[in-house]
């Protein structure tokens, strides 16, 4: 766990280095969010379970089998990024063999198929749990309404995951929430709601295996609220000093997960500076390769635009 | 070949593809146990049971949204929006998510959904009850339209959709349930997507139109027949993709042409089907080409002579069918 949260952060903080370099157009940050995100999935089967992710959701996709090269590959739109071929912006993950669905930007529409693919699997008698992930903001959504009820009246293995960041863009969760948590929500959709510390990445894997098990023992779905912060503005294209002190920022910083977790396995004993050091250098080699391999990589031909419309 | 309601042929292309093929499912509101508020899915949830037929929460963007899912994972979803005018909180999902799933993962993934919807006025439905909407998805590449006028076609389009790797739009006028009957073809029958049909030969004039006004415009061509005038009707049958050929000999074999359509006229199929024959066809046109469609307001008032004002008839589409025979 510890290995792919720190290959996440090595990867976001490449991508918005080549971005602030010009080399790349556009970059989603989930500096600050690893611990719910790796939480999460590594209480998932990737045999077993689809993701329905969000954006923000690079750990996800890393434990569900991409690599740095894929990662890479759609931060330079090249043709051969398995997302979208470079279509889509980054961020916008896919990969039918890895169990990943593909998302859009308008936020909130892909929880609806999430429940579909529960839906789907119960009516062919398959066993899995679908993951779909989200933020504050979208929770305000009508698809987030609409499919959760849907999943809660029908009793679907559903896990809705809220990486609560607290802030949609610029708008604080105080002006985004009518109520305290996202999960308080979940009484009005008959399933239990779940508030974990996101920065706790232990704490996220117990409240998501206790979801899976729900789900695969036929009690329904769940929704959990992890609470983290991110570190980064929103896109490489916002400036949050216009919302939010950098004493906040600086304050947050000292929760983040990655250091929680790395003091916690070094204070139990089975982590030390040398394995720090050692996974550093190995994983910022894979980084290396990955980004000098899709920078050469070719894009794709232009004609390709007016492929894929409709089946042929 | 047997004659069929309308409705019937729809059920029928419903519960034959479900017997063959266990991965379509209905789902809509009220489909199940009430079988549809027009009576479409009616029966079917005693042969198949609440799972197939699956009542849903009165939500149309989760109604959609979840079929895109169990599509994406390998069913065969038949979602059913109760009124065409309710489609609009699920716009979302059919145009940023079902016509691009397969764009924009170049064919990884796919929606092979199919969305059914009763449209159309004529029956005291209001503004809410009465619309035709087919224009509003009709700029949307990566979506499919049809619009059966006959029962027959109505089986055989339905059955297509349901064989149809991608998304289909199947707009059923509410109008034609039970008004509309004719010989359906039995056995495994299907009608492709995309290609017109010559619902009556002629030589001097030629009406392009679909849907109830099909019916409307062979009343009127018999009508002008009596006086010697001979109507070509082409039923467009889908509306996207449009049948460019069938549209384009039509028009060169009579050069008079009238488009016909109970929607809006500003921005309508018909300006699409004009625009097509203006850009291919001018030089082989004797007259202005002709449109004659529902009015631009809002929608449908509730109040009879309202409501007969705005819907087209036999009578009006012969008068402007005259007007353009004596160009």
């Amino acid at each position: 766990m510890y290995r792919t949260m720190v290959l996440t952060r090595l990867l976001d903080e490449r991508m918005w280095l080549l971005n602030r370099a010009g080399k790349i157009p556009f970059v989603v940050s989930c500096k600050g969010q690893e611990g719910s995100q790796i939480g999460a999935a590594f209480a998932l089967d990737p045999a077993r379970d689809y993701v329905a992710p969000y954006y923000r959701d690079f750990g996800v996709v890393l434990r569900f089998g991409m690599s740095a090269r894929d990662i890479m590959l759609s931060a330079y739109a090249k043709a051969e990024d398995p997302n979208s071929g470079g279509r889509q912006m980054p961020g916008h993950f896919s990969s039918r063999t890895r169990h990943i669905l593909s998302g859009s930007s308008p936020v909130s529409t892909q929880i609806p198929h999430a429940v579909g693919i529960a839906l789907a699997a119960r009516m062919r008698g398959e066993k899995l749990v679908t993951y779909t992930s989200f933020g504050e903001g979208s929770s305000n959504q009508g698809d987030f309404h609409e499919a959760a009820n849907f999943a809660g009246v029908h009793k679907l293995p559903v896990i809705f995951f809220c990486e609560n960041n607290l802030y949609a863009i610029s708008v604080p969760q105080n002006r985004q929430l009518g109520c305290a948590h996202v999960s308080d929500r979940a009484i009005g959709y008959g399933m239990p709601g779940v508030l974990v510390d996101g920065n706790d990445v232990l704490a996220v894997y117990e409240a998501v295996s206790q979801a899976v098990l729900r789900g695969l023992n036929g009690e329904g779905p769940t929704l959990i609220e992890a609470v983290s912060y991110r570190i980064n503005p929103h896109s490489s294209d916002d400036d949050d000093r216009s919302y939010r002190s950098r004493d906040e920022v600086e304050e947050a910083k000292k929760n983040d997960a990655l250091e929680v977790f790395r003091d916690e396995l070094m204070r139990c004993g089975v982590w030390s500076k040398e394995d720090e050091e050692a996974l550093r250098k190995e994983l910022q080699r894979v980084v290396d390769e990955a980004t000098e391999y899709a920078q050469k990589a070719p894009l794709a031909e232009p004609e390709t635009t007016l492929d894929h419309v409709y089946a042929k | 070949m047997a004659v069929k309601l309308y409705i019937d042929a729809i059920r029928e292309a419903m519960q034959e593809e479900m017997r063959q093929n266990p991965n379509v499912f209905v789902l809509g509101e009220d489909v199940g146990l009430r079988g549809g508020v027009f009576r479409v899915t009616q029966g079917m949830i005693e042969e198949f049971g609440p799972e197939r037929v699956m009542d849903t929460p009165l939500a149309e963007s989760a109604i959609v949204g979840v079929a895109i899912g169990a599509a994406a994972y390998g069913m065969r979803p038949i979602a059913e929006i109760q009124f065409a005018d309710f489609i609009m909180p699920a716009v979302n999902q059919i145009i940023s998510e079902a016509a691009k799933l397969r764009y924009r993962t170049q064919g990884d993934w796919h929606c092979p959904l199919v969305i059914r919807a009763p449209y159309g006025g004529g029956v005291h439905g209001a503004l809410y009850h009465s619309q035709s909407v087919e224009a509003l998805f009709y700029h949307v590449p990566g979506l499919k339209i049809v619009t059966p006028a006959t029962a027959a076609d109505a089986k055989g389009l339905l059955r297509a959709a349901l064989r149809d790797p991608d998304p289909v739009l199947y707009f059923e006028h509410k109008g034609m349930y039970r008004a509309i009957r004719d010989d359906v073809p039995e056995g495994d029958f299907t009608v492709p997507i995309g290609k017109a049909r010559v619902a009556r030969e002629g030589d001097d004039l030629t009406v392009i139109t679909y849907g109830l006004m099909v019916h409307h415009t062979l009343t009127a061509a018999e009508r002008l027949a009596a006086d010697g005038i001979s109507t070509h009707v082409i039923d467009l049958r889908s509306i996207l993709p449009l049948d460019r050929e069938a549209i384009l000999e039509a028009a060169r074999r009579t050069g008079k042409v009238l488009i016909v359509h109970e929607d809006n006229k500003t921005g309508g199929i018909g300006a699409e089907v004009s625009a097509l024959i203006a850009e291919e066809a001018l030089f082989d046109l004797d007259a202005p080409i002709a449109r004659l469609c529902g009015p631009d307001v809002p929608a449908m008032p509730f109040s009879a002579p309202l409501e007969a004002f705005y819907m087209l008839n036999s009578t009006k589409i012969e008068d402007a069918m005259r007007k353009l025979a004596a160009f």
